[in-house]
């Protein structure tokens, strides 16, 4: 792997900007493989990298049926943060988050995170008593964490319409500073290019039809490019797991859902933080390219098409210019949908599953995306020892018929209401 | 849009139902296994394909009724009230 730097930059300014080198091999698959992961999204490669890096594991393939990056790393709003208020939850976003901090350094690749906060706003008396209570929570587990009044917000948002005649009046808001946005085609490259340099095998167009279990065991994965002998087999296919769990004859409280985003036309910066509020599930932020991000509920029904319908895209644009009365001037540009894993308790799954070398790594509801990182490390954790890492002990498959559900919100078992 | 066929309304817009989720999932007795209540209260088959499941007519009729939906494509399929068969091919 070259090396990206101000002086390769230069080298390759005055050679005539066109000797690059490919970023990553792409390899025809071998026979067999320590350990096979399934999925090149950023949770896959990412996995395959700290397997290679942390643990010494290099012979590794991560086999992926589209492109790299092409499912939900693909399709998110970017956003990074670490706001939550049960403690299984923020050790592990906590950890993720600090991993995002010095990714760039780390990959030798610019995945673009910018601190620029994450604001949840409060609309209700009651949303201020849920925001202070979960803003404590946070500090007390070592996050930042900062309750905003209105003037501040009003101040710092001169587009929010924080008037007191607003169709939702913002009476304050709760900021994580350190929240933002990272660029999220730069991880699924960022990790690739890393785990290739490390001697992954990343293999695309490749998909999994089924896996050979002997025994109780894993022993190979069957694939569109032919068998592949292997014992160990991390599952990273988020939107989808259900249909890979069930090739092991395993049946997971999941159901997949269709969450859809939209972009604006681009224009110039307005909006230099994350904008959410709660009361109408709506999150907007501003992208490098100027477009405005935005995205809302899940269209409420079970899904596989990566595509949704009008009225959820009615809601969002809907809230979005009731907060931001001026975004009603602009165009919208594009929208789409990606396939969530929407748990019975809305947190994910990361851990072994009840057959000898499968592993997995999924059930993210709205949340993969920032979680990509820990995601990474804790699934190739579990995969290196056979056991799982203090931050991922308490997501395992198990945790259902155990009674030990972290339900953040407090939903209950309809997974469409996480 | 999904245009959702209430058996007792007829065709209508689908911002006018509710989802009910699986509707192929039955309660077991009181006194099942707790297998057998794990898997009814948390695990779901969640197809990509055909899928049964229920929806309420909240702005209509207020009916609960079955609907089988690819779940890759959202065409429906059949739709019925409760406790009758989900035909595939007859008149919605």
């Amino acid at each position: 792997m070259q090396r990206y730097s101000l002086f390769s930059l230069l080298g390759h300014a005055l050679r005539g900007d066109d000797r690059w080198p490919r970023a990553w091999r792409a390899p025809e698959p071998k026979k067999s493989y320590d350990a096979v992961i399934i999925g090149g999204g950023g949770h896959g490669l990412a996995t395959a990298y700290y397997l290679a890096k942390q643990h010494g594991i290099r012979d590794v393939a991560v086999l992926e049926k589209g492109w790299l990056g092409g499912g939900n790393t693909g399709r998110n709003t970017t956003i990074v943060r670490s706001n939550y208020h049960l403690d299984a939850n923020a050790h592990f976003y906590e950890f993720s988050l600090k991993l995002w901090e010095r990714l760039s350094q780390e990959l030798n690749f610019n995945v673009m995170y910018s601190a620029r906060g994450v604001l949840n706003l409060v609309h209700t008396p009651a949303d201020i008593d849920a925001a202070m209570r979960r803003g404590n929570a946070m500090r007390l587990n070592g996050i930042d964490a900062k309750f905003l009044l209105r003037d501040e917000i009003a101040a710092w948002i001169p587009r929010l319409d924080c008037s007191p005649n607003a169709r939702f009046p913002v009476l304050g808001g709760l900021l994580q500073p350190r929240g933002g946005t990272v660029r999220h085609d730069a991880v699924a490259w960022g990790y690739a290019r890393a785990a290739d340099a490390l001697g992954v095998d990343i293999i695309q167009q490749c998909e999994v039809t089924g896996l050979r279990i002997e025994s109780g065991a894993v022993t190979a994965v069957q694939t569109t490019c032919g068998d592949i002998r292997t014992a160990k087999v991390g599952v990273a296919v988020a939107g989808h797991s259900s249909q890979l769990a069930a090739m092991a004859g395993i049946k997971l409280p999941i159901e997949s859902h269709v969450l859809q985003a939209m972009v604006s036309e681009p224009v110039k910066p307005c909006l230099d933080t994350v904008v959410t509020s709660g009361a109408v599930h709506f999150y907007i932020s501003q992208s490098d390219k100027g477009e405005l991000v935005m995205g809302g509920d899940l269209d409420f029904y079970n899904s596989y098409a990566q595509r949704g319908n009008l009225p959820k895209i009615a809601e969002v644009v809907a809230a979005c210019t009731a907060l931001f009365p001026s975004f009603g001037r602009l165009r919208l540009m594009r929208t789409w949908g990606g396939i969530m894993d929407m748990t019975m308790d809305g947190s994910p799954i990361i851990g072994k599953l009840p057959v000898k070398g499968l592993y997995m790594t999924g059930g993210w509801c709205y949340g993969g995306f920032k979680a990509t990182p820990a995601s990474g490390y804790t699934h190739a954790w579990t995969i290196a020892r056979d056991e799982p890492h203090p931050l991922n002990a308490p997501f395992t498959l198990e945790r259902f018929a155990q009674g030990r559900l972290l339900d953040e919100k407090g939903a209950g078992p309809y997974p469409w209401a996480h | 849009m999904l245009l959702i066929p209430c058996p007792w309304c007829g065709p209508r817009n689908q911002i006018e139902f509710t989802y009910g989720g699986d509707a192929t999932l039955r309660r077991p007795a009181p006194d099942a296994p707790e297998a057998t209540w794990v898997e009814y209260v948390y695990l779901r088959e969640n197809p990509s394909g055909p899928h049964d499941e229920l929806w309420y007519h909240g702005a209509g009729c207020r009916q609960w009724f079955a609907v089988r939906r690819n779940t890759r494509t959202h065409a429906i399929l059949a739709s019925a009230p409760i406790g009758q068969p989900l035909q595939e091919g007859a008149d919605t």
